[in-house]
């Protein structure tokens, strides 16, 4: 049995639609990311599957119950973490967990179990007496994580979970959840940072309310939209990065080209070489200092899915 | 047992929580239990709408021979006007020599009243001619003027009976007024019982209106939107420490009210608080309803502001109810604090018991649980 199940999952907001006909499956224990950029209907999506939102359209199943049935039932199997951290700023570390652990009806000497166990797995110790408003941002995230997951929950929803956290929290959450789903724990993240959707063991993206990939994100890279047959990708660096795109998209087997730092991603026809890419910028005057062949990379993967999905929106408003 | 309990899910860890918060809030607290005692200071310390010592001046012409500048006036004159000192309504703090100067004072707002006493008031009198006095009453502050001019009619009505009847006959009908529940006419005891009414609503309808309203603006809400919490478990749990401060409030209200001011409880003390029980309970889920409602803290700041003023207006706090037009007396009923104040009033005025006010209690309490269930359902509708 899935965790999450969504068919045709869709939310209006009067005219405007904010998730469309999305479908897609989430195994027991998977860590899942679902990616899109700001506005593309994430928080839509998590909000419809954690009861907080009304379903427009379609149907989605939390372990296996109806959302729109059995809302109360599925509460008790979720945590959430939202983007917010929803913690209680005058209340201390342990008054937060002792809080949301009665929330969920614990008491006495199984409340106090649980949440040794949550400061415990947190590493929260130093801090139980601390103020929730003195913490720095890396604290609070995983108070709120432990808040969020002090009942046991078998599904976990993560609305951006490393939004303004340092590079070192991130790392260790993202270690942490990976702990917790080889326990059976299913984690539905969103995020838009690539090298964290690198490491989700299924990744979604949307994008303007539209599911357009779903997969590992070994799939992704080799879906034929991204690299489509005939053709190669190159990573080319140089110094004047912006000048040498504009050269660089005059030339006529090029198919896309992308800035990432100070390299252009390309994607040339097959029988193109490195050789013949460096010799034609030089005549353009763009001096390639260094050029290698590349896979196509998550963030390759999204560009193009994103510049394609423009093109069809343009082309339908068009016609 | 636990399907009774159901609705009231997450009253416990909410309860404990607003406690903390309170705690940690102590500035609030105190502010909310101070600030009305300092209201009730000032009420009932410098108010008073009772007509005493009206400034009074007065241009006395008669007796031009055996007046002098220290004692003017004839021993007519004399005797009439102590008649107005003693009155208490009125208090003689000038005599003038001229009709320019008696309307001076009047314009400038120094004297309230102006008294005028023609020449031959001592001749017409002592030649048993009806006498002429004018009596000048600034209208612009009417409370005073009425009760002033009504004061001068009677002293000259009773002035010219005395004269008129022979000193052994009675008059034919005498008024004796009984003034019950309140014999000294004593303004606190007309205004403590209702602003005890009133301050109490305004803690615990401000304090639980910013309560939920907060919670939107944190996002806390939000996160215990997807927990097993129960609206009214929620709402109960949030209720219920300020319904303990409001209590703590009341209490304190009544003993200032009793040992400072010396309002006597005629009636039952216990049945006084146990009829306010009620009245909490609709201002606690008037805040929320409010607070549910409304979007940032500012919003359900003007909304208990919407609720104060008419609880003032309507109530019958300052103004009487009977004298309202039909359609503001109906509304009158629709206000809280109309109830609760009739019940001070009863209980401490009037020594009213149980069976006389039980109704008032039963009204608010069917009050609080509509206004209670349209909080709650208020809150489902914010799952859209």
């Amino acid at each position: 049995m899935s965790a999450i199940v969504t068919k045709d999952l869709t939310r209006r907001f009067g005219d405007f639609t904010a998730v469309d006909h999305v479908s897609f499956n989430v195994e027991k224990g998977e860590v899942f990311g679902l990616l899109g950029p700001n506005g593309s209907g994430k928080t839509t999506i998590i909000k419809m599957l954690t009861g907080i939102l009304a379903l427009s359209e379609g149907d989605a199943f939390v372990d296996g119950l109806d959302v729109r049935k059995d809302p109360e039932e599925v509460r008790l199997r979720i945590g959430y973490m939202s983007q917010k951290f929803s913690l209680y700023d005058d209340l201390t570390v342990l008054e937060n967990l002792r809080f949301y652990g009665r929330v969920y009806g614990l008491q006495g000497r199984l409340l106090e179990e649980k949440i040794a166990k949550t400061i415990d797995r947190n590493a929260l110790q130093p801090y139980t007496d601390r103020l929730a408003a003195r913490l720095s941002g890396g604290w609070k995230q995983r108070l709120a994580l432990g808040c969020a997951m002090l009942h046991d929950p078998k599904i976990m929803f993560l609305d951006e979970p490393t939004a303004g956290i340092d590079p070192v929290a991130r790392r260790r959450l993202w270690d942490l959840l990976f702990d917790l789903s080889g326990q059976g724990i299913t984690f539905f993240v969103t995020t838009h940072y690539m090298d964290e959707a690198e490491r989700c063991s299924h990744l979604a993206y949307v994008y303007y309310g539209k599911l357009i990939a779903d997969g590992t994100p070994d799939s992704l890279r080799e879906l034929p939209e991204a690299s489509p047959a005939g053709t190669h990708r190159f990573e080319i660096s140089t110094r004047e990065v912006t000048s040498a795109l504009r050269k660089a998209r005059a030339l006529p087997y090029l198919k896309s080209a992308t800035i990432f730092g100070r390299a252009i991603h390309a994607l040339v026809d097959d029988h193109v070489t490195s050789d013949q890419i460096v010799a034609d910028l030089a005549a353009k005057g763009v001096q390639v200092e260094e050029i290698r062949p590349l896979v196509a990379d998550l963030e390759d993967v999204f560009v193009e899915l994103t510049v394609r999905r423009q093109r069809e929106i343009g082309e339908a408003v068009g016609a | 047992m636990r399907n009774l309990f159901a609705p009231f899910r997450g009253f416990i860890a909410v309860f404990y929580k607003e406690v903390l918060h309170m705690r940690r809030d102590s500035m609030a607290i105190m502010f909310a239990l101070i600030v009305p005692i300092g209201e009730m200071i000032i009420l009932g310390a410098a108010v008073d709408t009772n007509v005493r010592q009206v400034k009074t001046v007065v241009y006395d012409q008669s007796g031009i021979l055996e007046g002098t500048a220290s004692v003017p006036g004839s021993s007519e004159s004399r005797a009439f006007l102590d008649r107005f000192r003693n009155s208490d309504t009125f208090r003689i703090y000038k005599f003038v020599h001229s009709e320019k100067e008696l309307n001076e004072e009047m314009i400038a707002g120094r004297a309230r009243v102006g008294v005028e006493i023609p020449i031959d008031f001592d001749r017409d009198l002592l030649a048993h001619r009806s006498a002429q006095i004018m009596v000048m009453v600034d209208g612009s502050e009417s409370a005073v003027a009425g009760q002033a001019l009504n004061v001068a009619t009677a002293i000259g009505l009773d002035e010219s009976l005395r004269r008129m009847l022979p000193a052994s006959t009675a008059a034919a009908i005498e008024v004796r007024p009984k003034v019950m529940f309140n014999p000294d006419s004593r303004s606190p005891n007309f205004f403590l019982p209702g602003l005890i009414a009133v301050m109490l609503l305004m803690i615990t309808t401000m304090l639980t209106a910013f309560s939920v309203v907060r919670e939107k603006e944190r996002g806390t809400l939000e996160q215990l939107m997807v927990t097993p919490i129960k609206p009214l478990g929620l709402m109960m749990g949030k209720m219920m420490p300020y319904f303990v401060l409001a209590l703590v409030e009341l209490t304190l209200l009544l003993t200032f009210m009793r040992y400072l001011f010396s309002v006597a409880i005629s009636g039952s003390v216990i049945l006084l608080v146990l009829l306010s029980l009620s009245y909490l309970f609709v201002n606690l889920a008037l805040g929320m309803l409010i607070s549910v409602k409304a979007n940032s803290q500012a919003e359900a700041m003007q909304s208990s502001m919407g609720i104060l003023l008419p609880s003032i207006f309507l109530s019958g706090y300052v103004f009487p109810r009977d004298n309202m037009p039909a359609i503001f007396y109906g509304l009158s009923h629709l206000v809280p604090a109309t109830y609760m104040i009739d019940t001070f009033r009863g209980v401490i005025l009037r020594g009213a018991g149980f069976f006389q006010l039980w109704e008032n209690a039963a009204v608010l309490f069917v009050m609080g649980v509509v206004v209670l269930l349209l909080a709650a359902r208020q809150f489902g509708k914010m799952v859209v």
